[in-house]
């Protein structure tokens, strides 16, 4: 599995939403029927054009409520893993689409504290005791525990590798 | 306990749940569909190495990308049909309608399940009593795999419906008002409508009430069977239904609150571009021209929500200047708007009938929007792009009010035209 997804600490710049983003905005429905990876070039490039382009490996999104509503298509969470974000940090999260992330083992965190950064903030995420540091500003605050079982199923590297090791069998 | 403890409780094997309690329940029937479905879960199937926990309770629906409209759609659709085959799914939909509809139609929901669908408005499985949430494709795969399902407990958040509704208005009223009125973020709660309302209304309404609980943010939506929901299930094959009277929530079981909606004082409503929750009384919306008037989805294009659109369009034209495209919910929504005359009505109006599925609500098939374009749909959502251009924009409303603004070029209160045509009925 990446190291994004085993490491403790994830590090990168913040790129900061609003409330409600929804899926059609993450994963646009025009693309829906092609490959993976051309569908991420779109992520979100009906508010934020050049997000898919500038995002970089390990870099966070920190948004508001309502995160990843509407649609239960995983396209909207695989788009963000795929581009290489490192976590996602909102102050809540639509059901499907925080099941889905975890699934997929992009790290998302419930994390009310929207103003907590600016775009382009080096922010540094403890996934294990939950601490969110704001390298630019100096601050910190601590995002709300997720339930253990779902740190492991993260740890695991999502619910297909986990899954494999609960079932006895090697990932191809 | 509540009606959506209770049925976590019996898929758990627990004699009694509380919310917030993470408990991994036994699936009793798992739907998916040509996007979400067989394309997504079968590589992670083969990973998996692991046999399917049991056919007889899978349901798959081809409804996306039906017809196929160039290679990439025909080849999901081909897909599709090869892996029902080759697994031996004996409950295979393929083009017969929209998934939320057909699960009904085929008798597949019965009081009490515990379901899981993989798309987002399978709260829609709720009108039937049934506790069925929405999952994604990895997820999918787990139960496919597995046959459980994890979920928190959720608190329930009642709806209580009391009176009936006025001419010109319907559910889809309802849930525009309470998109408005409690938010899209009600995460992590079950919301069961329920009160003196209830009775009255048809299956069909109160699948559209348990479909838009996605829209609230819920987990899902739920409604305890009466003996309406038997009746129902009896005319779809399901002469082993019986009312238990178990499937309800108890008088002192803990609800978080309850929110009243008094029906007969509901208005028509309309939620702007880019949000259900921007909501508001037809009367708020002024003169907003629209390019196109859009009926289908499984919220807005099942028999009784195309009555509701021929009610308005009867002896009507739709405005030279407006498109009025009709996708009905499923084949059996066709075949019945044929046998009584609604079909005839709405294309006498000028309407266009468009293949049955998911189509442009879901941005896919016939009725995409270009730049610039509006269109009032009676379909669930209306987030920015979703029907097309990121730049079109998309209005919500009921068949009535779809309806009426189709005739007048502009966003109307169909009240209006009810009244004109029950004048010239007379």
């Amino acid at each position: 599995m990446t190291v994004l997804t085993t490491s403790p600490l994830i590090r990168g710049r913040v790129f900061v939403f609003g409330n409600n983003i929804d899926t059609d905005l993450l994963a646009p429905g025009a693309y829906m029927k092609g490959p993976i990876e051309l569908l991420a070039q779109h992520c979100l490039e009906a508010i934020a054009p050049s997000f898919a382009s500038s995002v970089q490996p390990g870099d966070i999104v920190l948004a508001g409520a309502g995160f990843g509503m509407g649609s239960s298509r995983e396209q909207a969470a695989q788009a963000l893993k795929i581009l290489g974000v490192g976590c996602v940090l909102a102050s809540g999260f639509a059901r499907i689409f925080y099941r889905n992330a975890i699934n997929l083992g992009l790290p998302a965190l419930e994390f009310d504290a929207p103003d907590f950064a600016s775009n382009g903030d080096e922010l540094e995420v403890d996934l294990a005791g939950g601490t969110v540091r704001n390298l630019t500003r100096g601050t910190h605050a601590i995002a709300s525990p997720m339930p253990e079982f779902l740190r492991v199923i993260l740890a695991d590297g999502g619910l297909m590798p986990h899954l494999a090791k609960r079932l006895g069998r090697r990932e191809r | 306990m509540t009606l959506a403890e209770k049925v976590i409780a019996r898929a758990a094997g627990l004699a009694h749940v509380v919310p917030g309690k993470i408990v991994t329940c036994q699936v009793d029937l798992a739907m998916m569909h040509d996007s979400g479905g067989p394309r997504r879960v079968d590589s992670k199937l083969r990973t998996l190495g692991a046999p399917i926990w049991d056919v007889d309770k899978i349901v798959v629906v081809s409804d996306h990308y039906v017809p196929a409209v160039d290679a990439d759609s025909a080849h999901i659709l081909q897909f599709t049909r090869g892996w029902v085959a080759e697994h031996g799914i004996k409950h295979f939909y393929d083009m017969r309608g929209i998934c939320h509809v057909v699960l009904a139609e085929g008798g597949h929901l019965t009081p009490g399940m515990f379901a899981a669908g993989g798309d987002s408005h399978s709260p829609t499985g709720g009108a039937w009593g049934a506790f069925m949430v929405g999952i994604g494709a990895t997820e999918m795969a787990g139960v496919l795999v597995t046959g459980e399902l994890w979920v928190r407990v959720p608190q329930t958040l009642r709806v209580l419906l009391q009176g009936s509704l006025a001419n010109g208005c319907s559910v889809k009223d309802v849930l525009l008002h309470l998109c408005a009125r409690i938010g899209l973020n009600n995460d992590y709660r079950a919301i069961e409508y329920a009160g003196s309302g209830m009775a009255d209304l048809l299956m069909a309404e109160r699948m559209t009430l348990c479909n838009m609980a996605a829209e609230l943010g819920g987990k899902t939506g739920i409604i305890a069977p009466d003996a309406r929901t038997i009746a129902a299930l009896k005319l779809a094959g399901r002469q082993d239904a019986v009312l238990d009277p178990y499937w309800c929530t108890d008088a002192e079981a803990l609800v978080e609150c309850d929110v009243i909606v008094e029906l007969g004082e509901l208005v028509p409503h309309v939620a702007a571009p880019h949000s259900p929750a921007n909501s508001v009384p037809v009367t708020e919306i002024g003169r907003q021209k629209i390019d196109q008037a859009y009926i289908g989805a499984c919220t807005g294009a099942k028999i009784e929500d195309l009555r509701m659109a021929a009610s308005v369009l009867r002896g009507q034209q739709v405005a030279n200047s407006v498109r009025l495209l009709i996708a009905p919910a499923s084949v059996a929504t066709t075949q019945a708007a044929i046998a009584d005359g609604t079909l005839a009505t709405l294309l006498a109006a000028g309407a266009i009938l468009l293949p049955t599925g998911c189509g442009a609500c879901a941005g896919l098939g016939a009725g995409i929007l270009a730049g610039g374009e509006v269109c009032i749909a009676s379909t669930a959502r209306n987030f920015k792009g979703r029907m097309g251009a990121s730049d079109s924009h998309v209005y919500l409303g009921s068949p009535y009010t779809v309806a009426a603004s189709a005739i007048a070029g502009y966003i109307a209160d169909p009240r209006d035209f009810l009244l004109t045509n029950s004048k010239a009925s007379a």
